[in-house]
């Protein structure tokens, strides 16, 4: 018994020494404000390095430095607007994932959209046009009897 | 034969759509600076520490600015081309070596002291240049990378071409070829130097 007291309390002792000996994880920033706004701005921007990563996730090393410059940034009492200019002005519109509305970006901005409204206008001509071609003609009284024959020799065979 | 015709022509529509697509380069970025003035910075000289350079000396020259390191491999594969090109005495090549050392995973950057940064670099890229050959007139040490930033650098190697007014006339993503040298660059220099 003593000796089962005496194995469990080395255990917990060397877990302590364990949890002492390892680095204790960096808090996430000084600032929590700071780092809330940080996520904010950088997740509706692309890095690009790897493009098809935001700038919040990327783990590039540019993604670090631009972090790092935001943050300057929002220390220094920037507004989001005047901090997505900054990368704008350096990177171009392609570091924002809401491309802003202008002269280039029509085609982007209402391409989808025209391309639905041209499918459906095609579609409802077609649907038209079909309706015209394909006429509604009653049998004649032979056809009616030849169709009843058919279905009465079919009919029990099935 | 009208029932056939509409989707043929979708169907070749599609397919030079994808071609188009599939030749573009989606890490082809077009810089917005761009006939913009080239951003101002002063940084320490390579070649010659505690000397700073500035673009604003290049006032009235027409000057390349190349983005470079030793750790870019890229940068490795364009150096004979630089070397080439710095023949041709009508050119002017100023190097920007960017985050010469902090750029290098092979450094634990916690270990390393800002002055001890500062002389690695130099150390570094002093010996490459002496070793490779040195295309440039003069190099610039941006350590942290943020005169990088605001060139809106974003992969190593990069060249700006700089006119006489100090605007930013064309910029080179990636490493020069000597097609790109001799069909773009060359004559854009040729017509800026006019």
């Amino acid at each position: 018994m003593t000796r089962r007291i005496l194995a469990s309390l080395i255990l917990v002792l060397a877990l302590l020494a364990g949890a002492a000996l390892a680095k204790e994880a960096a808090p996430l920033a000084p600032d929590e404000a700071t780092e809330q706004r940080l996520i904010a701005i950088s997740s509706e921007l692309r890095c690009l390095v790897c493009q098809n990563e935001s700038l919040a996730g990327s783990n590039a090393e540019l993604a670090y430095d631009l972090r790092r410059e935001i943050r300057e940034m929002i220390k220094d009492g920037k507004s989001d607007a005047e901090i997505r200019d900054f990368l704008v002005r350096r990177y171009g519109d392609f570091v924002l994932y809401r491309p802003p509305l202008k002269g280039v970006t029509l085609a982007l901005w209402f391409g989808p959209a025209l391309l639905l409204l041209g499918g459906l206008a095609g579609l409802i001509l077609y649907l038209r046009r079909r309706d015209k071609v394909v006429k509604d003609v009653p049998l004649s009284v032979g056809e009616q009897r030849e169709a009843d024959r058919l279905l009465k020799i079919q009919g029990p065979q099935q | 034969m009208n029932r056939f015709l509409w989707p043929l022509i979708g169907f070749v529509v599609l397919v030079v759509l994808l071609a188009i697509g599939l030749r573009l380069d989606p890490h082809d970025v077009p810089s917005p600076l761009v006939g913009k003035q080239a951003p101002m910075f002063s940084l320490e000289k390579v070649g010659a520490p505690a000397q700073n350079f500035s673009p604003q000396e290049m006032r009235g020259k027409v000057w390349l600015l190349n983005v470079w390191s030793t750790w870019c491999v890229s940068c490795r594969q364009e150096h004979p081309v630089l070397v080439e090109m710095a023949k041709n005495k009508a050119l002017t090549l100023v190097g920007l070596n960017y985050k010469e050392v902090r750029g290098d995973g092979a450094f634990d950057m916690d270990k390393i002291a800002p002055d001890a940064e500062r002389e690695l670099a130099l150390k570094r890229a002093q010996a490459w240049l002496k070793t490779h050959g040195d295309p440039y007139t003069l190099s610039a040490l941006d350590l942290d990378g943020r005169v990088g930033i605001d060139y809106g650098v974003y992969g190593v190697p990069e060249t700006y071409v700089i006119d006489k007014a100090g605007l930013i006339r064309f910029k080179q993503t990636g490493p020069i070829t000597p097609d790109v040298f001799s069909g773009k660059i060359l004559p854009l220099v040729a017509e800026l130097s006019k």
